[in-house]
Formats: C-alpha cells, structure tokens, sequence
C-alpha cells in the first residue's frame, strides 16, 4: 500500500471524469471470443469445423458427380491411379492356335477383356487345374480362386473373362493326380492385365461423342475421380460428400433438438420445483439408466425403416429420446444456483414476472454451459451413428454415410484399403475437431469448469 | 452402509422394470410380423402357433406373463432357432463377452491410471505430449477402425515374422483374448488417462502433498501413498459406466474379431428380428450393467465415506 499524499486528494477538473476504466468494458461474449482466439488449439478446432461445413455444403456444387451413379470400368478403384484405356476391337470368342515359347503363357497379351493362357501338359498330369490369386503365392501355397478344371490332358488352354480389372494376377496352374488330387507339379505365371474398352462402350459410358471420334488404337480417358471408387464403382468423394451430409445432419441436428429439451425440461424442473422437480428428475434418472447402445438399436426397429427410406429420421429421434436426460440434468442444476443469486431477488423486488426472470436472466445465463454441452454431444452422436451404421443397424444402404461407408469398406480392406481409410479419418476429424473446440468453448466460457493448469 | 446398499438395490429393481417394460413395449411397436418371415402358414396352424407363444393373448396378459417369467428368470424360447432357449443362449455367450470385458476393463484402468498418473508428474514435457496425443487419437478414432487398422496391423506383423504371434480372429485361448481386449479397451483407457491426469495435477497442488515433501518422505511412497491413492478415487466412480461403454462397445470388436460372444449375437437375433432374443438379452445386460453400476457405488461407500451421506 502507498501511502496517500495530497496528490490523491486534489479536486478534478471541470470536465474531468471521475473514474477512468483501465480497459474497455467487454460483454461476456466478447470476453469469450477473446479466450476462445488465444487459445490456439480451439481455434485450430474451429478452421477444421468451418472447413467440414464448407466439405458439405459447398463441395456438392464444386464437384458435380452423382454419389449413386456406377461406373462399371472403375470399380474399387484407388485415387491416382492410371485412368487410361486403350480401345480395341469388340470381345471375339477364341479359336485356340499355335502359340509360341514353352510352359504356362500368355496367348495374346492380357487385358481387362480376357486373360488367354495356353500351356504344354505338365509332367505325370492327368489334368490340370487354373488357379488365380491377386496376391504372390507363397510357401503356404494359397494359390486363390480356382477358375477352371481339366480332367484329361486335351485341353490345355483357358481364357479367363470373371472379372478382370486393371493390375497384376498372380496365375498358378497345378497339375492333377489321376485321382483328381492336386500334385506337386506347378506353373506360375505373372500377369499383368491392361485397361482396354470398345468403341460403343466409349460411347456408351459418355468417354467420346460419337464412334467417328477416335479408332481402335487409340488410347482416352475414363473419367477422373479424385478420390477413387467404391466396391460398386461410385465415385468416391461425391458419396464423401452427401455421407457428411447424412453424419453431419443427425451429428449436429440430433444434439440441436434433444438440448433444446432438455434446457425446456430442466429449466421447468429448476424453476417449478417442490414435488414436479422431484418427479420430473427421476424420470430423467430412469432415462439415464437404459443401456443406451441396446435401446438405440431397440428404438431404430420400433420405429422401423420402410422401403425406399434412408432411416436418418428414426435415428435422430432415438437419439432425441435417449441422450436428452444430460442436458436437463445440467441445465436444473444451473438454474437452481441461479434462483438463489441476489440479481434475481433484485429483478424480482423490482416487479419483473415469471417469463422475463426466465428469458431474461436465467436462460441467457445457462448459454454458456448449454453451448459447451451441445459442442461435445456432437462427437458423441457421430460416433453413435457412425457405431450404429457399422454393424448395420443404423442408415439403409443406398443412402451414404461415413458409417456406412466404413462399413463397407472393412469388406475389402486388404485389397482396397481407400475405402475404409476416407469415410474412417473423416470421422476422426470431425470427432477430433469438436471435441478440441468443445474444450476451447469450455475454457472460454465456463469460468468453473476451466482447467486448472 | 446397509440402508444406503438397500436404497440402491431398490433402485436398481425399478430400474430394471423399468428397461424391462421400455423393452416390451419398444418390441410390441415394431413393424411386421415375427411369424411372417419364413413360410406361409394356413390360418388354423397361424392360430396354433401363436397360441403356442402366447401372441393371442391381449396385450395386457402378454405384459403379466412376461413379467412373472422375467421374475422367474425365464427368458423363454427363440423364435428363428426352434426351441431353443434364450436362457441357453444367453449362457452359452455371456461368458465370452464376460471375459472379453473383465480383461478390457482391466487394461483400461492399469493403463489410465498409469498413463494418466505418468502425464501429471511430467506434466508440459515431452512424456505428457505424446501420451495426450494418443489418448486424443483414442478418443477421435472409432473402435471399428482401431479394430481393423490393429488386425491389418497383426496380419502384417505375422506375415513378416512368419510365424503367427498372435491370431488374427477367432476364440479359445488367451492369446484370442489379448489383441480385441486392448481395443476394446483402448477409448476407456483413453478417457480414464484424461480424467487421472487432471485428478492428479489436483492431488499434486494439494496442501497435504506438500507437506508429506516437507516432511521429508521419499518422492515414490508420495506418489504411492498421498497422489495415487487420492487421485484415483475419481477414476473408480466412472469405472461403472465404463464397463457399461465397454460391454456395449463389445459388439463391434466381436464382430470384427469373430468372437462368439453376446454382443455378436445379439446384432444377428437384430438383424433376424428374433424378439425374444431380442428382449432377453437387452433385459439381461440391462440388468447387468445397473448391477455393475451398484456394485461399484458400492465400494465407492467403503472408499470414500462421504459418498454414503448424500
């Protein structure tokens, strides 16, 4: 402490202001924005939000593709991977010939249209059987789909026309005892199918306008997809996009609707009290007892899927009905604290009603802890969706969402692993970023709760 | 002690009527027809069988009977798998989930603790970095991803050692056990480190740890005895949601795992819409899970007296 001088004491001058603030007054908001800017992980959290809306919202218009549309050249394609095809004459059926060199081998080169593999009998075969793998065949000797049987040593060629797409097969032909069991002797063989598509099916998928504008011979692009294609061949990013729209809309609309409930709920538990408090709160506490994942899925059937519908609505009331209790619980408690404070005896003293102690005091300040709330149950429900969709129970399949597309994904995860690796590490992003702004929301606006490190 | 245990207990019974009847209620609401799945039937053997489960009887009856079979522990019979009952199921299974579960549970708390002590003694250091950096992957990171990122991973490691380390699927010996229990286990683990580590950086500040260093006692029997006992009270009251989190969460690891588990069964009997099945098992881990949570307020009691006055 100074001691006081004289200096403390001297009169003001006219037009002098008697008190001079040391910083500008800030409203509450302002005062939590500001917390929230220096606080460089939320506001990381906050860019990576904005730039998941932008992803769903305005990603449709920038990149046009129909997220249902097949395209059957390129299915479980990769991003960036060779998109070229040559075009050829139309599939001819073969009339096997002289074939030059030894052993197992290619006919004719390999492509997307056929495989043609003629061989010379191998030794004591009584037979021989063709089998493909898309992986090396190792000493364990998994060598993959058996594609054709041969009994007896007369025919010695196959053309193989299941399903080839673009890439390495690793063929393995195993010649048979004359019992039919599988002897030791075997021929490999490396093959590398290319692209290849005809005229009319350049015209037909829309790759060229008309037949006149290229010829056999002549290499096109199939059409670009950024990030590659689904199992069913449909393009990967458009599907990304409307399967945010999906995740995101019951992600951030469920927790929307159930704490407005439950600010409804338990500001009226708070405020009424006595006997309806003590009813209305054990009703909540029952709630709060379900097994949450079980009635999620027990609901999603009560409430059923018909034909042709995509179940977001089913889910988003399940979720409703499910995760309300929380909210209610958190806002009672805050407005019992409020109901205690002095301002409110004051506006009460000075004649204000009912609903404007409600609206006007004790509502707005709940905001804070209410926001909090909804910022962290956002992550909580995409991971339920995400959970639920997963082991089927949650959207109906043509509908996409990252879920679902997991889902999907998982099925083909050694071969294809883009499948599952979008729809998953978008998840995590979107779960990562609210659960990082929820803690900067938490810091900013909570004075309570904040982190006492 | 045994009034507030008795207190609980009734609890817990309207509580489990209450899932009970939630159940009931939710199945007799679903569109369709259990008995229009399969085969078509005449309207006289239609009537025969439903007569046979009950399904003639008005709701009302239904909901009597179901109860007082319930209170008998009768689950009864399933619909798809003739005969069977649902009690067989549930024995059949549970014991695996349970399994699965305790061993989850386990690596859950040993590593939340753990990690969660090791970040507040370290705390802002490199250790307490890369250890929130997992915990937040372990929370972003849904476990059907972690389950099949870590069974590539396995595949992968085994491949290249050539020898199997550790199966990649399947169920029998412990070795099945280790890999789906830590991801089963690894969102709780992630969740236990975070609250540890702030109960601890309490416990840390605290008056009385202070005074223990004044004292002059060795800075491993304060850990041992002051921060861990003391922060670790916190971490037990949330372990009986997060068996709850963590028997729940078993569906998926099971299903990726193919591990013949409840959970696993219970999405089939879902998927078949077998109603009784169906209704047993979310009454039977209904009841289960609001057990746990009793048990565990329980010895929270005998932990921490203060619990017990509220």
């Amino acid at each position: 402490m100074m001691s006081s001088s004289d200096l403390d004491f001297s009169p003001l001058g006219i037009g002098e202001s008697a008190q001079q603030l040391s910083r500008p007054s800030l409203s509450y908001w302002q005062d939590a924005w500001l917390r929230l800017k220096a606080n460089r992980r939320a506001l990381f959290s906050l860019v990576l939000v904005i730039a998941l809306l932008l992803f769903t919202l305005v990603g449709p218009w920038l990149w046009r593709a129909d997220p249902a549309v097949q395209d059957l050249d390129q299915i479980s394609q990769p991003p960036g991977v060779d998109r070229s095809a040559l075009i050829v004459e139309p599939y001819q059926p073969w009339s096997v010939g002289e074939v030059a060199g030894s052993g197992l081998r290619l006919a004719e080169p390999a492509t997307t249209q056929a495989v043609r593999l003629v061989w010379e009998a191998l030794p004591d075969a009584h037979g021989h059987r063709v089998y493909r793998n898309l992986f090396p065949v190792g000493p364990e000797r998994a060598y993959g789909i058996p594609r054709a049987e041969f009994f007896d040593n007369s025919t010695l060629s196959f053309e193989d026309r299941l399903d080839i797409k673009p890439g390495t097969y690793y063929y393995t032909l195993v010649a048979l005892n004359a019992d039919g069991s599988l002897s030791e002797q075997t021929a490999a063989l490396t093959v590398n199918a290319q692209r290849v598509t005809t005229l009319a099916e350049a015209v037909e998928r829309g790759l060229i306008a008309s037949q006149a504008d290229a010829q056999v011979g002549d290499a096109i692009e199939l059409t670009l997809h950024p990030l590659g294609t689904d199992y069913l061949g449909r393009d990967m990013l458009a599907r990304l996009m409307a399967g945010a729209r999906v995740s995101l809309f019951i992600g951030i609309g469920a927790p929307l609707c159930f704490v407005l409930f439950g600010v409804l709920f338990g500001s009226v538990a708070g405020f009424v009290g006595g006997k309806v408090d003590s009813v209305m709160m054990r009703f909540a506490d029952f709630v709060v007892a379900l097994p949450f994942l079980l009635f999620m899925i027990l609901f999603k059937i009560a409430f059923g899927i018909g034909p042709g519908e995509s179940g977001v609505l089913p889910m988003l009331v399940a979720l409703v009905l499910l995760m309300w209790p929380a909210t209610a619980r958190l806002v009672r408690g805050q407005i019992l604290q409020i109901r205690e404070q002095g301002y409110i005896s004051a506006s009460q003293l000075l004649g204000a009603k009912t609903h404007y102690l409600i609206l006007r005091h004790m509502l707005p300040n709940t905001l804070g802890v209410v926001l909090v709330t909804l910022t962290f149950a956002i992550p909580s429900a995409i991971f339920t969706e995400a959970f639920l969709s997963f082991i089927g129970m949650g959207v109906a399949p043509p509908t996409p969402s990252w879920g679902s597309m997991s889902n999907e994904g998982i099925k083909t995860m050694l071969t294809t692993p883009h499948e599952l690796i979008f729809p998953a590490v978008l998840i995590s992003i979107t779960v990562l970023a609210f659960n990082l702004l929820g803690d900067g929301l938490r810091d900013a606006l909570d004075a309570r709760m904040r982190n006492r490190e | 002690m045994w009034s507030f245990i008795l207190k609980r207990l009734v609890q817990g019974v309207i509580t489990v009527w209450f899932i009970a009847t939630a159940t009931f209620f939710a199945m007799h609401n679903v569109p369709g027809d259990p008995l229009l799945n399969d085969r078509a039937m005449t309207p006289a053997i239609r009537a025969n069988v439903e007569a046979k489960y009950g399904l003639d009887k008005p709701l009302g009856e239904q909901y009597v009977i179901y109860l007082s079979n319930l209170v008998r522990g009768d689950f009864g019979i399933s619909f798809t798998q003739e005969n069977r009952e649902v009690n067989d199921i549930i024995r059949e299974h549970f014991p695996v989930s349970a399994t699965l579960g305790i061993l989850a549970v386990l690596f859950a708390a040993a590593g939340g603790v753990l990690w969660g002590a090791l970040t507040a003694l370290y705390r802002n250091r490199l250790p307490d970095y890369l250890i929130m950096f997992f915990v937040i992957l372990g929370i972003s990171v849904p476990s059907f991803v972690v389950a099949a990122v870590s069974q590539l991973g396995l595949v992968g490691v085994n491949s290249s050692l050539g020898i199997t380390l550790l199966p990649v699927a399947g169920w029998g010996t412990l070795s099945h056990m280790l890999l789906p229990a830590l991801v089963l286990g690894l969102g709780t683990m992630a969740y236990l480190t975070r609250l540890m580590r702030s109960s601890m950086l309490e416990v840390i500040g605290s008056d009385y740890v202070r005074t223990a260093k004044a004292k002059g006692l060795p800075a491993a029997r304060i850990f041992s005895r002051h921060q861990l006992r003391n922060a670790i009270l916190p971490v037990i009251t949330v372990l009986g949601p997060s068996i709850a989190a963590i028997t729940t969460g078993g569906f998926v690891v099971e299903l990726v795992f193919a591990i013949p588990g409840l959970g696993r069964y219970f999405v089939q009997a879902v998927q078949q819409l077998d109603y009784t099945v169906i209704m047993g098992t979310t009454v039977f881990y209904g009841a289960f899970l609001v057990f746990m949570v009793i048990v565990v307020d329980v010895l929270y009691g005998f932990i921490d007296p203060r619990v017990r006055m509220k």
